[in-house]
């Protein structure tokens, strides 16, 4: 038995411990926004959080996040996460989408570390994220946005990303 | 609920691509089988072909809900391209709709109803085809079902149906007001108008404008279900074992351990392979592992990329079958003083979408189901129904997003038929097929490697005077089931933009020679366009410095009769400031080429760094596309076109040793990454013209204005794809 806890929520679930984060988030818990692009760390698609941090689920064996917090594009609510998800829409930035729950994921980590980076700070962080459909400009551009949205927000109300 | 046979405008009997259904006709076989009645475009619906909702039904097309929604079926398949968005804004348009009450569904596979009218009985996508053929299509589709509303309304109101309005979801008269809703149930059952009246553009009222897509909310929450997204009832996951090159066989198969391990359920043989089936991927994926295959590779290819590059090399040294002979070339080059040559070389590439092709079927007695993004069901249909024993009709397609495609779905014999060829040894069960990204890269079917010779010259007065080219590739169409679409001895794909090239060239010979490759090939992004428009528009660059001109004005001069084309030319050289001084160590490029009836013209900003690695750092693109149904999804498209072209230009190139492929994920074949991409910018051409694609235009363009802003800063032509980072 392997306890984790994704999207706040506690699962005891009987597994190969070696099996990897993203195929139990997807054929265990049935929770199909987080992508399969590569299997090797490559294309970000699989991205999640794990403690705030963005991760690459196809690479992490479930038996090493059993203490960890698991953040899926399904439960995220935060600050950013809603920024970013607006900013989205508003540029309509998806094409395929295929890539896009993992784009997103890697944007809000970006934005709950650093409230407005510059263009080479969000090549940086984006970088391990492939767009097949090269949607990487409108991307920057929401980025930009939405840091934009979150320090209006936080100036008005103080509040938080 | 009353559905009536409702006929709809067809394609124009004249059109020139009236030519393109023959051939398609020709190539797929597609005579009556799937045919109901003769007309291909009977828009009749059958009393169970309800799609998702059961609302009241207007045609094939259209239904409406009570409560005011409108469900638009999609023909094609959403990879991206954004059809969701532009096939629903044409019915919406004339409907008198408003955005928001909107909805879509993918259609079922039916070509009695969904065929793509430019390829006759086939229901499809490609070709940058989807809003062209649709354009009078679902117009017409939505008019009627706006004229049905009026009558309805006009019965009601005891009004002149004439009087009554349409506009915003509000049907009106004087002091009479409804939503759509209140008047389906009638409306519905009416005879369709057997000519509805179209909308005077000038009263568009989305048609043109940005309007958001529709599938920006579930692309962005993690919802959009895409094959690999599918869980059924008791659904297994299927990996397939495959040989380390096509052609291979399996010789000698070992399969107890994988049979062993846990979770799997069955090992199966199909014709390409060894399929595991186990209760999900991971399980499967240790399995296949296990498996001990001896593969029979005799019937592959031994070749590395040098010696095929070779062998392309001499073919072109040869003469090829002349496609285009206007004046006299080889004369007009003897006589010339300064003859400019070019050899070419690009190289095979991988679509590589992010989503790995992937398919879920489930075989019954009577019926096979399918799940997955389908991009030709007509064919898929033929294809597993020949493999289950089922008539086409039987085999039912659920069409989903596809992550991706670039023409890698619209194949035969390929993924689908391995997944039907796993299923029907499970009868009952679910089998999801999945491959992995080697899996993907193994069995891609590539852009065709090509070398290109060329010979030009330009008079002394500065005038294009000569071009010879030959141009050598294998053929994507020869020996599949698309091998009737090849008119003449030489598939098209290999010349085309180079034999209808739109430059006024007094003497311009083109040749054409096919080289068979034991390697399987594809339609790849704009096809022959995406490594031709390269050669063309770098050789054009190399011209224009023999001939002491600006590229932008040697271009017009050739051009001087292309309205179109000096269109996007003038535009977009206007746009990028040409011709004023650039930053020191900025240089630019210019290139223009037509696709698909669309054309585009690009801009391309390069610096080049004190270590000499470059930069794109900015594209200026210009596009006339006809009338612009969605401005903001066509200036998306052309960024991704631009961003994908500069991905293989830059760094994409799947190469052979000894006949095998040396690339197999991500970080051999490496696609285009954020801190690559250029800034661009998109201006787009006012036209009244019919509208034509834009998936694949965007496309042929940047590789060579980013070859000609390299040619302009070192004066060293640029003839090798991909350009690498470095100069
Ligand atoms: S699937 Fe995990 S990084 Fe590509
Ligand atoms: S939107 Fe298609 S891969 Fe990114």
């Amino acid at each position: 038995m392997i306890s984790l806890t994704i999207n706040g929520k506690k699962q005891e679930l009987d597994i190969d411990p070696d099996t990897p984060l993203l195929w139990v988030l997807r054929d265990e818990l049935h929770m199909t926004g987080t992508k399969l692009g590569c299997g090797m760390a490559l294309c970000g698609a699989c991205t999640v959080h794990m403690d705030g941090t963005p991760v690459r689920s196809c690479s992490i064996p479930v038996s090493a996040v059993a203490n960890a917090n698991i953040q899926t594009i399904e439960g995220m609510n935060s600050v950013a996460f809603q920024a970013v998800q607006k900013a989205w829409r508003d540029l309509d930035v998806v094409q395929c989408g295929y890539c896009q729950s993992g784009q997103i994921m890697s944007a809000t980590a970006l934005l709950q570390t650093n409230k407005k980076p510059t263009d080479e700070q969000i090549d940086a962080a984006m970088s391990g994220n492939l767009c097949r459909c090269a949607t990487y400009h409108r991307i920057r551009n929401a980025i930009h946005q939405a840091a934009d949205a979150i320090g209006k927000t936080a100036s008005t109300v103080g509040g938080k990303a | 609920m009353n559905f009536l046979n409702k006929q709809f405008a067809t394609i124009d009997k004249n059109s020139p691509l009236e030519l393109s259904r023959r051939q398609f006709l020709q190539a797929t076989g597609v005579g009556g089988g799937l045919l109901v009645g003769s007309g291909f475009i009977s828009l009749t619906i059958p009393a169970d072909a309800a799609t998702v909702s059961d609302a009241p039904v207007f045609n094939a097309f259209l239904k409406i809900t009570p409560d005011n929604n409108v469900i638009v079926a999609i023909k094609h398949m959403d990879m991206g391209q954004g059809v969701s968005t532009g096939l629903t804004t044409l019915i919406a348009e004339e409907l008198g709709a408003r955005w928001d009450q909107i909805q879509f569904e993918f259609a079922p596979a039916d070509a009695t109803r969904y065929n793509n009218l430019f390829w006759g009985p086939t229901q499809g996508t490609g070709g940058s085809s989807s809003i062209a053929n649709s354009w009078q299509q679902l117009r017409t589709a939505g008019a009627a079902a706006r004229e049905m509303l009026q009558a309805a309304a006009a019965a009601e109101w005891k009004v002149p149906q004439a009087e009554v309005q349409i506009k915003n979801g509000v049907v009106s008269h004087g002091k009479h007001s409804s939503e759509f809703g209140v008047l389906v149930a009638t409306a519905s059952t009416l005879p369709a108008p057997q000519k509805p009246v179209l909308k005077d553009p000038k009263d568009f009222q989305l048609i043109g404008k940005k309007i958001p897509r529709k599938d920006s909310a579930d692309k962005t929450n993690g919802t959009a279900i895409y094959t690999q997204d599918i869980q059924l009832p008791g659904m297994l996951t299927a990996l397939v074992a495959y040989p380390p090159q096509l052609f291979g066989k399996a010789k000698k198969v070992d399969v107890a351990k994988a049979k062993a391990s846990p979770g799997v359920i069955a090992v199966v043989e199909i014709p390409r392979g060894v399929a595991v089936v186990a209760e999900n991927f991971w399980a499967a994926n240790k399995a296949r592992k296990l498996l001990a295959i001896e593969w029979d590779l005799s019937a592959c290819e031994t070749r590395s990329s040098d010696e095929l590059f070779a062998a392309c090399h001499e073919a072109a040294s040869k003469t090829g079958h002349i496609v285009k002979n206007t004046g006299d070339a080889s004369a007009a080059l003897k006589k010339s003083e300064q003859v400019i040559e070019a050899k070419y070389e690009i190289p095979y590439l991988a679509h590589a979408a992010i989503e790995p092709l992937n398919c879920v079927v489930k075989v019954d007695k009577n019926q096979c189901e399918m799940w997955f993004a389908s991009q030709m069901p007509t064919i898929d249909q033929m294809e597993v129904g020949k493999v289950t024993g089922l008539k086409p009709e039987q085999v039912k397609i659920n069409s989903l997003y596809a992550g991706g495609s670039f023409g890698r779905r619209a194949c035969a014999g390929d993924y689908v038929v391995d997944a039907a060829q796993i299923a029907k040894q499970l009868p009952g069960r679910a089998i999801k097929m999945v491959w992995t990204r080697e899996d993907e890269i193994l069995n891609a079917r590539y852009r065709p490697m090509a070398v290109h010779h060329l010979r030009g010259a330009v008079s002394p007065d500065g005038k294009a005077l000569a071009w010879q080219h030959h141009a050598v590739a294998q053929s994507i169409m020869r020996g599949t089931p698309f091998e009737g679409m090849i008119q003449g001895p030489l598939d098209n794909s290999i010349v085309e933009g180079v034999n209808d090239m739109h430059y006024a060239i007094p003497n311009l010979q083109v040749q054409g020679t096919e080289i068979p490759i034991k390697i399987s090939t594809l339609w790849w992004r704009s096809v022959g366009h995406s490594g031709n428009a390269f050669v063309i528009e770098t050789f054009i660059d190399q011209l224009a410095k023999s001939a002491k001109k600006d590229p932008v004005a040697f271009r017009r001069e050739l051009l001087a009769n292309e309205p179109r084309a000096l269109g996007v030319l003038n535009l977009a050289a206007e746009k990028a400031n040409w011709g004023k001084p650039l930053a020191a160590g900025v240089s630019r490029g210019i290139a223009v080429h037509k696709s698909f009836g669309t054309w585009v013209a690009q801009v391309a900003e390069v610096r080049i760094n004190a270590d000499k690695t470059f930069n794109v750092e900015r594209v200026v693109c210009a596009v006339d596309c006809g009338v612009a149904v969605n401005p903001d999804v066509i200036a998306a498209q052309m960024e991704g076109g631009i961003g994908m072209g500069l991905s293989a230009a830059l760094g994409e190139a799947i190469t052979l040793k000894n006949g095998v492929v040396e690339q197999t994920n991500y970080h051999t074949y490496t696609p285009l990454r954020i801190d690559s991409m250029p800034k661009v910018e998109v201006h787009i051409v006012p036209s009244a013209e019919a509208p034509t694609g834009v998936g694949e235009p965007g496309l042929p363009p940047i590789a060579g204005a980013v070859g000609n802003a390299l040619f302009a800063a070192t004066g060293k032509p640029v003839t090798k794809l991909p350009l690498g980072n470095k100069v």
